[in-house]
């Protein structure tokens, strides 16, 4: 049997963060009563007129620019023409010739081999409305117009990708770096980042493509997976049983496991692509461009790349904390704060005090929704929490419960420490008299610890604590515990 | 009291200010006449009565109390149908339309209510603008006052029947290809189209998006004028308005046009002319000449294409604009089995046979695999058309030609044949493609007592050119015909 090399074009959908629709006024915010976020413009009431949403260009070339891309100084909006109740139109507007962004490039890396995937173009688009079908008495469709005319981007790669994973690294990648841009908020529940897949298949060594097919319907990373794996088996068991693939877009049945045809080339639609004669062309300075290209953030994988390098942190640790912008940014004040608080730590043992505490702890109780997240406490008390530790005030085990306190209460861990009197008590005098107690009170293990059984000083440092009620700094509680017994008689 | 309907817009307006005459008894005066002729001559659609007695009442209460009127306070208005006026029906004369009330006004239709003009109603048109007779009109054709067995001209007929017979003080018609100048023409009236962008497109329901502007008819120039100065302007809601700030045009009238170099196209009415339009377009260079404007032959070689290039441009961006009319959320619906269905049997019901032709022909044209060969095409050749006006207009501050090849003709001659009523545009298609003003002014009658308009064009912006040499020519031939059954 002859060898197959997977194909994947990925055509992704990224709902952009303006506050308003692209060509309207009108809030696109999520999960409003149904019709409540239209004007006539986004309802395509005779007479209306679209006007470009500035906001939403200026996004859509931040994307561009960090991807690479070459920014059109003259871009077209067009009309795309087809019938379909969730477009009020009757046309979208989109760009088809002359997209405002083109050839980006991204690269990816899986277990080890990096592959550079080609970004063809970045377009501005207008999202459609929402059909509900089955609504009302149950044979009707209801169509919820609060989604149309929201901004999209769509961003298309070339055919470059060769696995399902390599398709879903890309994906991550991708939305990572349109979160840090502040572009896109990543919510794939919400559908605000949508991607439709081109798979084809070819014997190893051709060159010429094979027939893809287009995979709609995979709007998590996990059917991007599961979809392309399916369509690639069953396209090789198609060419293999001396088929051939047929052009068409396919859907997929995440009951079924499957993705089943929607529609074939043959009934492809003509969208009669024109010039949108409402819209002149869309202009951008290179003042503009420039501005944007210099008002560019760190992107993810610099950040990475500086966090293995000037804060000791591991490859794994890097990748959790700058996948989502405001935990790099937590990580990164969290950073800061605990060096000015204690100021004898190198940020190489700083970086990864924070890294190991903020992960193992903070990202617990933390609630991500799009580019916003709910972390438990903030950057300071975690700073303020790690320089007690850093000084001996508190244990590493009392710094969980004293975060749990925060949380809960909102004080100032020095303040909880303070109130609660768990300050570890490193005051050698306090020490040694509740040493000398439990040492009189013990004589027998005295004579234990004399006769070689060392290990009874296990016992006596828990008693010590225990007289302490778990206030004494056991490294000095050691230290008095071994000096006594060695003065003893 | 003075006959409001043979007054002039801005003597209607100083009458109303002065107290002469009050807001209210000029508009019932209107509406006295409409009711009286306009079951002939059928030039609304729809009056609001109510409405307009209303807005009236409120210029006299604000003039009461001393409040600055607007400059067209207590004129009546007349409003062609393809303008959205809130809470007004606004049908395009298409049975899809039907009972469709638009939630808000146009941008112009704001414009008319702030400088305290009274919105009498809605104007006959040919559906969805399409037509250059009235004859597509889904509600029965508009009748020209001159002799009602005529076609006032399309598609703005109601708005220029309307002006000439003094239904309303004034009108806004809408101009895509010629549709308030052919009219104009044939009604013995003044009409400007304006540069494309001078005036916002935004409430105007679309039939061709890169062509189509507002323009005022009146019935003289100065009025014009008046009316243009009110509509004209930036509108940031219509991405094509240009920011230019507006002129004052009616400062234009009675200045001297001497040494004004007029161009005249090379055999300009050779092609399928009336006699009757030949000649007075003669006798219109003699009195240009006469009143020292300087004539100069320029050629406009890409202007023979106008027609094919407007068939196919116009057609394409209506087949898309047209789309939205498909049942689902307002306007007629006619259920079929499926969603299909139901659009085909709403559309089928709804557009009329030429709606459906240019639907068909546009569709046709941006259909993948003729793109290029049609479309394409059009533009580049549109581009051409442009440059020979900029490349004429470096040898004259103006350009005539006569606004159309024949004055009205009559119901029927010419609606069987699409190509013949076509060619009545042949002068006012290629200013529209070029995105250039220009006016139609009656310059003279044919021997059957008919009016004939002359047409002059100006670069992009020079609206006050427009006015100045329409309005010198106007009291040069001491233009002041009126229709037979006028007073
Ligand atoms: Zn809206």
């Amino acid at each position: 049997m002859a060898e197959y090399e997977t194909v994947i074009g990925l055509e992704v959908h990224a709902q952009l963060t303006t506050k308003s629709k692209l060509f309207c006024g009108c809030s696109i915010e999520f999960g409003a009563p149904p019709n409540t976020h239209v004007c006539p413009v986004c309802l395509g009431l005779p007479g209306s007129l679209p006007v470009v949403n500035a906001g939403a260009v200026e996004r859509a070339m931040r994307a561009a620019l960090a991807l690479g891309c070459t920014v059109r100084e003259h871009s077209v909006f067009a009309r795309k023409n087809y019938f379909y109740p969730d477009l009020a139109k009757n046309y979208q507007i989109s760009q088809y010739e002359l997209p405002l962004n083109e050839n980006g490039r991204l690269v990816v890396e899986v277990e080890g081999t990096t592959r550079e995937v080609i970004i063809q173009r970045i377009h501005l688009e207008e999202d459609a409305a929402k059909n509900i079908h089955g609504a009302g008495s149950g044979e009707s469709t209801l169509v919820d117009y609060n989604r149309a005319g929201t901004a999209l981007m769509e961003i298309v790669s070339g055919p470059d990708l060769r696995s399902s994973s390599e398709a879903e690294e890309y994906l991550k990648r991708l939305r990572e770096i349109l979160m840090c841009l502040g572009v896109n908020d990543g919510n794939l529940e919400e559908g605000s980042f949508r991607c439709d897949a081109n798979v084809s298949i070819r014997p190893v060594g051709q060159k010429k493509l094979g027939t893809r097919c287009e995979l709609k319907n995979i709007n998590s990373f996990r059917f991007v997976r599961k979809a392309i794996d399916y369509e690639v088996a069953r396209q090789i068991t198609v060419v293999s049983g001396g088929g051939t693939i047929r052009q068409e877009t396919r859907t997929w049945n995440e009951t079924q496991g499957k993705t089943l045809p929607m529609r074939s080339k043959e009934e492809a639609m003509d969208y009669r692509y024109f010039p949108d004669p409402d819209l002149p062309a869309l202009a951008v300075t290179p003042e503009a461009i420039e501005a944007a290209r210099a008002a560019l953030p760190e992107l993810p994988e610099a950040k990475r790349a500086r966090y293995l390098a000037e804060l000791g942190l591991t490859a794994a640790d890097a990748s959790v904390l700058t996948g989502h912008p405001e935990i790099a940014r937590y990580f990164e004040a969290s950073v800061a704060a605990l060096l000015a608080r204690a100021n004898k730590l190198t940020r190489d043992a700083a970086g990864k005090r924070v890294a190991n505490f903020v992960q193992s702890e903070v990202l617990r109780y933390a609630k991500a929704d799009g580019l916003r997240v709910e972390l438990p406490v903030t950057s300071d008390h975690v700073a303020e929490l790690l320089a007690l530790v850093e000084s001996g005030e508190i244990s590493g085990k009392q710094a969980k419960s004293v975060l749990a306190d925060v949380m809960a209460s909102g004080k100032s861990p020095a303040k909880v420490v303070a109130e609660q009197g768990l300050s570890q008590v490193s005051d050698t005098a306090a020490i040694e008299a509740a040493a000398r107690e439990v040492l009189a009170a013990n004589a027998p293990n005295v004579a234990l610890y004399k006769a070689g059984k060392t290990n009874v000083m296990g016992f006596f440092v828990g008693q010590v604590m225990k007289a302490m009620k778990g206030a004494g700094n056991p490294r000095l509680v050691n230290e008095v515990l071994q000096k006594l017994l060695s003065e003893a008689p | 009291m003075r006959d409001a309907a043979g007054m002039a817009v801005t003597e209607l307006a100083a009458a109303i200010a002065s107290g002469e005459l009050s807001a209210v008894e000029v508009t019932r005066a209107t509406l006295a006449r409409i009711a009286a002729r306009d079951g002939v001559t059928h030039a609304y659609l729809h009056v609001d009565s109510e409405g307009a007695l209303q807005a009236a009442a409120q210029v006299d209460r604000a003039r009461a109390q001393g409040e600055k009127l607007g400059v067209l306070a207590g004129v009546p208005i007349g409003i062609k149908d393809c303008m959205c006026t809130r809470g007004l029906p606004t049908t395009c004369a298409s049975k899809i339309l039907e009972g469709y009330v638009p939630p808000y006004d146009a941008h112009v239709v704001e414009r008319v209510r702030a400088a305290g003009g009274v919105i009498v109603g809605k104007l006959n048109m040919d559906e969805f603008a399409m037509g250059s007779s009235n004859e597509n009109s889904a509600y029965g054709t508009a009748r020209n006052p001159w002799d009602s067995a005529r076609t006032p001209g399309g598609s703005s007929g109601g708005a220029a029947a309307a002006t000439a017979e003094g239904l309303a003080g004034a009108t806004l018609g809408s101009d895509t290809g010629g549709s308030v100048r052919q009219p104009a023409s044939y009604c013995g009236v003044t009409a400007i189209k304006p540069t494309y962008g001078r005036v916002s497109r935004y409430g105007l329901i679309a039939f061709a998006s890169s062509l189509d502007q507002v323009g005022p008819i009146a019935r003289n120039v100065r009025d014009a004028a008046r009316m243009l100065g009110v509509i004209a302007g930036h509108d940031p809601r219509d991405a094509t308005s240009v920011t230019r700030p507006v002129d004052d045009y009616e400062a234009e009238c009675g200045k001297d046009v001497r040494g004004l170099r007029v161009g005249v196209v090379k055999g300009a009415t050779d092609r399928g002319c009336d006699p009757a339009v030949v000649e007075a377009f003669a006798r219109t260079q003699k009195q240009l000449t006469a009143l020292g404007c300087e004539l100069v032959e320029v050629e406009l070689p890409h202007q023979e294409h106008a027609l094919a290039v407007y068939y196919i441009i116009a057609p394409a961006e209506a087949s898309s604009n047209l789309a939205r009319f498909d049942g689902m959320r307002y306007g007629l619906r006619v259920n079929g089995d499926d969603l299909r269905d139901t659009y085909a049997r709403t559309r089928g019901a709804g557009f009329g046979p030429e709606v459906k032709r240019r639907i068909m022909l546009g569709t046709y044209a941006l259909s993948a695999g003729y793109y290029d060969a049609f479309y394409l095409k059009a533009q580049k050749v549109r581009t051409l058309i442009k440059r020979d006006f900029t490349q004429a207009f470096s040898r004259c501050d103006v350009l005539i030609t006569p606004t159309a090849p024949t004055a009205a003709f009559k119901f029927g001659e010419k609606s069987g044949d699409p190509m013949s009523m076509y060619m009545q545009d042949i002068f006012t298609l290629p200013p529209s493609l070029a995105g250039i003003p220009a006016v139609s002014v009656p310059c003279g009658l044919s021997p059957d007592g008919l009016p004939i308009g002359l047409q002059i064009c100006a670069p992009e912006l020079e609206e006050k050119r427009l006015v100045r040499i329409g309005h010198a020519f106007e009291t040069a031939i001491a233009w002041n015909h009126r229709p037979p059954r006028f007073s």
